[in-house]
This record gives C-alpha cells, structure tokens and sequence, in this order.
C-alpha cells in the first residue's frame, strides 16, 4: 500500500503542474488502477466458480461417464440428454417443478399482498405480529420438513389428525394422499414470510396523503387497493416472483427429508430427479445433461429478474 | 348510535384480531416445536397432542450423548463464520472499489456477479462433486466453507456496495488529502462509516450458510456435517423420537431467529438484492 501512495502523489503533483488553471487537482481520479485491482480478485473467483465447473457439467453431459463403469468415457454427443428426456422420471420432474413453482408462488404472492396490506394498518401489538409472521422465514429447511411431517401432518400424533378427529372426520395421512399439496404447505409456509418482509418494507414508502386524497374524493378501500397500492407492489411482487422462482427450481432439502421423490415419481422435481440419477444411480453423464437444462430453465427466470435490478440500478440517483 | 371515533375503533380491533389470528397460526408449528422439546417422548406421541404436560429439561440433556450436538454445532458455527468473514474480506474491497471507482464496466460487472447467484446448484453438483473428491476436499469443514463464501460473495459484495454507494466521496476525497492511504481509507473512514450495513451484511450471510442444506447434504456426511445434516438424518423414524428431534431443531434455529428478528429491516434491501428498500 505504501507504493500505491507515493504513486498517486506523484500523479497528483504531476496533474497541478501541468494544468495550473484549474483550481483543485481530482484526487481519486489516479487511482482508477487499483480500483480494478481490488476488484478483480472477487471476479476471478466468481469466474471460476462459474466457468469451471460449468464448463465440466457441458463436457460430462456430451460423454458417457458413470462412476460404476470407469474407463469407458466415449463422446456420445447428445444421447445422454436423450435419455433424460426420455427417462420415466422426466415428465413427473419437469410437471412437478412447475406445479410446485407455480403453486408456491401463487400462494405467497396473493396471500402476502393480502397479509401485508393488512397489518400496514395501526393494531395492538404490531411489532410482535410482523416478528411473528416472518419466524418461518429463519428456520432451517430440514427442520420445517421434519417438523410438518412428524408434528403437524401425521396421520396419528400431529396436529391436523388432532383437528380432524375433533370434528369427527377420519384423520388424513398427508404425505400417502397428497404428498405434493404437502410439500407446496410446506415450501409455501417457508417462502410467505419473504414476501411479506419485501411488502411490508414497500407499503412504507406509499404515499399517505395520496390515499387520504383519494379517500376524500370518495374512493372506496378497494379502488384505494387496487388503483393505488397494488401498482405500488408491482415491483417488489417482480422481485418476489423472481427470485422465489430461482430458489424454487432447485428445490432440495425440502424433498429430501419427507418423501425422498415418492410415492413413485409423485415429488420428484427436476433438482431431485438429478440428485438420484448423480448420486444414487452414478450416471455423471446423464445427471449433466439434466443439470444443463435445469440451467436453462433458470436462466428464462434469471433473464427477466436481472432486467429488473439492472433497471434499478440506473433509477438510482 | 356509533359516532365515527368510534366505528374506526372497532374496525381497528377487528384489524388487529385478525392480523393477529393469522400471524399465530402461521406462528404455530414453530411454537409447537419449541413445546414438543419440554415433552417426554410419551407425550409428544400422545394422541390427541397434549398441550398440559410436565415439562421435563430432559431432551435437551440428553441430545449431546444420543446424537453428538455439539460436534454439528461446532460445524455450523466454523463453516457460517469461516464463510462469512472470508466472503467479508473479499468483498468489501470489491465493493468498495465498484463504489467509488465506478467504470464503464462496473455495471456489468455488478449484474454479472448477481447471475451467478442463479446458476441452479444441481447445474454444477457433479463437477464440485467431482473436484472435490480429487483434492480430498469432502466431507471437510474446508470445502463447505469455500462454497458457502462463493454462493454468498455476489449478494454481499452487492449489498456492501450499496451500502458504500451512500458515502459521500468528499469524505474519502478529505482523508485522502490528509495522506490516508487506500488501507487507511477503508479501515479508518469507510468501515467505520458503514458499520450498521456490514453488520447487517455478515449477518445475512451467516443466515444464509447456517441454513443452506443443498451442499451440506450432498458434501458432508459425519466428520463436516452441520446442523442442516444433523436434523435432516432424524427423517428417518426410529422409534418415538420426536421431542428429541423437537429438542434439536430449537437449539439449531433459535440463535438464527433472533438474529434474522433484530435484523428484519436491514435483511430486506439483501433479500431482494436492492431492489426493495
């Protein structure tokens, strides 16, 4: 560091010199250098983490390669991603990763607007609700799949079998019924609270005394909601949808620990189906192939998300 | 007759009973969990749940013999802590450089470093799984720590910006006239300066690697497993075992919950990557 001092003094020096009109020298000008110094090491890691192994993933994926079968590692072009697609696991994965997407973000967008337009509203005890509310957020994956499947959802000790049998109804074993609507509970219960953080965050920044005009011209709650508050959600629902839509398109954990893809294909998602193909089966190649496209996937969800912020980023003053 | 002041009353109290009915029930598997710990096995299994017990400590004594504790916790607490302050030292001179060396790259840069984030980890799963058997890097407290700093370094270098982006470069500028060097700048000035957002940063990145449970389960197995892979081998039944599994998961997600509460507000400018504020 002390190079890098003396050089900008000297530079300093140098620009006063040579322009004596203008009045103060700029002194963060000559150290544009090493601000591409300090900032390479960050995206030199970053590129590697990216390129290597992605570049690996191409590689493995365009040749036969399974751990069991050492040796035999012939190009075999684009047959590996053929037989993911015709694997029986593939529909079931592709369909089920949707519907779970689909649904997750269905019920936490509409129910955050909702949850959030709510407590926006001065109550008793504001604070602890929103603490409340967004708990579930912090709790780690493994430990909501467990406590769901073994203490609210079984079908003898949990709590909903509890509920049922109150009212006389024959108790319900979730995860044999309906094993996916369990796990979008479940992922929905974890990814609510997100929402309702970013919502709640936006509706501070509304415009009161637009609504109180509003009010005053004898607009109604809900043309105040629709005409005034939802466009003023659109943005933060863009970001919620988006990056839910990342993490959800590998989901993982949350399948690993209750069902393990089952009852036959009926959970497995696109992330899972890989897992069991790699881990479990040994086929590098085909796991690869399956990688890439989850890659794809998340790319049409990344493109649109990447456009948001970018935008953000020039909105800024 | 009900006079105005008093009609809003009464919309405020129906309001606040039914914000608060939905933030109980979505509270509740999280209290019922907390709970289920102070129950003997007998009563966690009872049916219907009994919510009027004896509680026993007796779950929490006996968690470190029946499943080895502390060695996960030890695990959490090296990999979150290793990754957040090597992701910190990364990226805070990353930041602080796109902050006020902005170029015509820097933009890119910045979304570029952003669309890594979104590389679904199954894309990429059998090379680092593959790279890391060939540098013995599995089941290592290393290895996890390494990716964890790489998952979480473009949102923190993301947020450690926009945090820097606030400093008025007059100030930087003045300490650079006094003779601060660049080390100076950072350490004396800016640091200092920002202290609230790069708490909340680290914060944000401990959260995210206490809780991460895609590589932690498919890396790790005993000798580096953390607490993720701890709760997650209790998916397998045997026998009555849920208020020790309740038991566990308390002590694996209490530190994380009060820090994501004192932390809320700050969380949400990283959680959405700056897009909410």
């Amino acid at each position: 560091m002390g190079t890098s001092i003396t050089m900008s003094n000297t530079n300093q020096h140098n620009a006063s010199a040579a322009s004596t009109k203008t009045p103060l020298p700029t002194p963060l000008k000559p150290r544009k250098s090493l601000g591409s110094f300090l900032v390479t090491p960050s995206v030199l890691i970053l590129l590697v983490w990216m390129i290597v192994p992605l570049a690996m993933t191409i590689y493995f994926s365009l040749i036969r390669y399974n751990l069991l079968y050492p040796g035999d590692n012939e190009l075999v072009w684009l047959e590996n991603f053929e037989f993911f697609v015709t694997d029986d696991g593939f529909f079931a994965g592709i369909s089920n990763t949707l519907i779970l997407v689909g649904s997750v973000l269905v019920i936490t967008v509409a129910m955050g607007v909702g949850i959030s337009v709510l407590i926006n509203s001065s109550f008793w005890g504001q604070g602890i609700v929103r603490v409340l509310l967004i708990s579930p957020f912090f709790i780690m994956p493994t430990v909501s799949s467990l406590v769901w499947k073994n203490l609210i959802f079984h079908p003898v000790s949990g709590v909903l079998a509890a509920i049922w049998q109150f009212f006389g109804a024959t108790p319900i074993d979730w995860f044999t019924t309906y094993p996916l609507l369990s796990i979008i509970i479940i992922v929905a219960w974890q990814w609510l609270p997100f929402a309702i953080l970013l919502f709640v965050t936006a509706l501070q920044s509304l415009d009161q005394e637009q609504q109180e005009a509003a009010r005053l011209d004898g607009a109604g709650s809900w043309s105040i909601f629709y005409y005034l508050t939802l466009p003023h959600l659109a943005r933060p629902i863009a970001v919620v949808v988006m990056i839910e839509t990342i993490f959800l398109l590998s989901l993982f954990a949350e399948i690993f620990t209750t069902t393990g893809g089952g009852p036959g294909y009926e959970t497995t998602n696109l992330a899972y189906l890989i897992y069991s193909q790699a881990l479990l089966q040994f086929d590098v190649g085909m796991a690869s192939a399956g990688g890439l496209i989850a890659v794809i996937l998340a790319n049409i969800a990344a493109f649109f998300l990447v456009r948001v912020i970018g935008k953000n980023l020039t909105d800024k003053p | 007759m009900t006079t105005l002041k008093q009609q809003k009353q009464i919309h405020a109290i129906l309001l606040g009973t039914l914000s608060w009915t939905i933030a109980l029930i979505l509270f509740f598997p999280i209290f019922w969990m907390v709970l289920t710990s102070f129950k003997t096995e007998i009563d966690a299994f009872a049916t219907p749940p009994s919510i009027f017990f004896w509680p026993t400590l007796e779950n929490y004594l006996t968690i470190n013999e029946r499943s080895d504790y502390f060695h996960f916790a030890w695990n959490s607490v090296v990999v979150s802590f290793g990754a957040t302050i090597a992701g910190m030292i990364i990226a805070i001179p990353a930041a602080f450089s796109m902050a006020f060396y902005e170029t015509k790259r820097t933009k890119t840069t910045l979304l570029w470093m952003l669309s890594t984030k979104m590389l679904p980890p199954v894309g990429v799963l059998m090379p680092i799984y593959l790279i890391f058997k060939d540098f013995s890097l599995l089941d290592t407290k290393t290895g996890l720590t390494i990716i964890y700093t790489l998952i979480n370094l473009p949102i923190m270098v993301w947020m450690i910006y926009t945090y820097f982006k606030e400093i008025p470069k007059d100030i930087l500028e003045a300490a650079r006239i006094d003779g601060a060097s660049v080390m100076q700048e950072i350490l004396l000035v800016l640091i200092p300066m920002t202290k609230g957002g790069l708490a909340s940063t680290a914060l944000l990145s401990l959260i995210l690697s206490w809780n991460e449970a895609f590589w932690s389960l498919n890396l790790t197995s005993s000798e580096a497993a953390p607490l993720t892979a701890l709760v997650a081998s209790y998916s397998s039944p045997e026998g009555l075992f849920w208020a020790k599994l309740s038991a566990v998961s308390t002590l694996a997600c209490a530190p994380i919950l009060i820090f994501g509460w004192v932390s809320q507000k700050q969380l949400v400018r990283g959680l959405s990557f700056g897009a909410v504020k």
